[in-house]
């Protein structure tokens, strides 16, 4: 081990490791926004929307992320849509985590008792009102842990932007590789700053359902 | 803006055909080996002495904590500067494997875990040994059990082999990739890709389902 290498490459990475996190962020933001967006066309009471929503998911999670993330990028000025390489980075990612994060809104909601809604409409609740203010808030619970998971996925999918030249963890580790001929320093660095993101959003997690559940 | 022209993309279905077996090969060597893998580990993990245990689980933690593309970065261009020099179609089904076999280990120990005790204490009682119980009574059961997380896997698994386009296998991204640096034509041909991975999908799903209602008639 080169521990003057480490030390000397760190700053860099960890600069690499916050580009990382903001893409993730990024994403997960419009992951959830788009996919509740989904789960509502999933649930609906019209067939239409509700094939669209099921073709979403179905598209999205039936192919790979990686040719997403090629055809908005490369494929996107074909039909008009020009986009810089994080831009596109974000918003692939963002599409795709969609399709899991709806699929576990929806999950969440069905999982509720029927007789939560039932009731709430027999106390003269509109339909809408009785998702807002009973439904949604004890689905929210249950959906806690498998968000979590799909959001851990998405930080550890941001490796793909780096095929798009995003100069983001896995982009920066390939270029220290390539130049300074120590795969194991680089893939030891590389792995401590993803880990610190991934175990560190699962103990977040961990610490929103315990308070969830408490609550409950 | 170019507009889209698809009647280009069968003259070169040869390329893309030729990509679309590799995919199906490498996808299929590499679900084998991470399953094969995958028990290994999560026995080790379960049974075998710290020795042993906790450089697997070591292992475990850092190949879950990080990203397919670096571990693959890592096999293919790193060893090689170390003296280790894998040819890429081995590289990528290494780096698949493994990189799957941590998640279907920890599927398989959740569970053996999770199997009545009862079921070793009968064994142990009508004269099986330690690891007879564990290979002819535990192990299958909980293999069983776990067909649809590890049928979630092998999608997966199907999906991110794609990822390993990016050492220069010539897989179906990869091939389409070739066209595209022929023809400049990157939405037609990769949305072909796109395609052609949606359809191996659905074929693995209906296999997946084929499998789990067999396991399911045999209880």
């Amino acid at each position: 081990m080169d521990i003057a290498l480490i030390g000397r490459i760190l700053p860099v990475f960890v600069q690499a490791a916050w580009t990382t996190v903001e893409l993730s962020l990024l994403s997960l933001g419009l992951g959830l926004a788009v996919g509740a967006l989904v789960a509502g066309l999933r649930l609906s009471h019209a067939a239409v929307l509700r094939f669209v929503g099921g073709a979403y998911v179905s598209v999205f999670r039936g192919t790979p992320a990686l040719l997403q993330i090629f055809l908005i990028y490369f494929g996107g000025p074909q039909v008009g849509i020009q986009l810089e390489p994080f831009a596109a980075g974000a918003i692939a990612l963002g599409l795709n985590i969609a399709a899991y994060m709806a699929e576990s809104i929806r999950g969440g909601v069905l999982s509720v008792d029927r007789g939560q809604m039932e009731a709430a409409r027999s106390l003269g609740f509109g339909e809408g009102q009785s998702m807002r203010w009973l439904v949604l808030p004890q689905a929210a619970r249950l959906m806690i842990r498998p968000l979590g998971v799909n959001a851990v996925a998405l930080v550890k999918g941001t490796a793909l932007v780096a095929t798009i030249s995003v100069v983001e963890l896995t982009y920066t580790a390939q270029r220290f590789i390539g130049s300074t001929y120590k795969p194991f320093e680089i893939f030891a660095v590389t792995a401590v700053l993803y880990m610190i993101m991934v175990y560190g959003l699962t103990l977040v997690i961990d610490r929103l359902d315990r308070a969830y559940a408490e609550e409950a | 803006m170019q507009g889209l022209d698809f009647s280009i993309v069968p003259e070169y279905w040869p390329l893309i055909g030729k990509g679309l077996w590799w995919t199906v090969v490498i996808s299929a060597a590499s679900a084998v080996l991470s399953i094969v893998a995958g028990i290994g580990f999560a026995l080790v993990v379960l049974y075998a002495p710290p020795v042993l245990r906790y450089p697997v689980r070591l292992f475990m933690w850092l190949f879950m904590g990080t990203p397919l593309l670096l571990q693959l970065f890592l096999i293919y261009f790193g060893l090689v500067q170390v003296g280790i020099d894998i040819p890429a179609v081995w590289s990528g089904i290494i780096g698949l494997s493994l990189h799957f076999s941590v998640y279907n280990a920890d599927i398989f120990r959740a569970g053996i875990a999770a199997l009545d005790g009862g079921q070793t204490e009968a064994a142990r009682s009508l004269g099986f040994g330690a690891w007879q119980t564990r290979v002819y009574i535990v192990v299958p059961q909980a293999l069983r059990n776990t067909v649809p997380a590890i049928g979630n896997m092998m999608i997966a698994l199907l999906k991110e082999s794609s990822i390993v386009s990016m050492i220069g296998i010539a897989e179906l991204v990869h091939s389409a990739q070739l066209v595209i640096s022929e023809t400049y034509r990157p939405f037609e041909f990769y949305l072909t890709a796109a395609a052609l991975y949606y359809i191996l999908n659905l074929v693995l799903e209906a296999v997946l389902r084929g499998i789990e209602r067999k396991v399911e008639l045999s209880r």
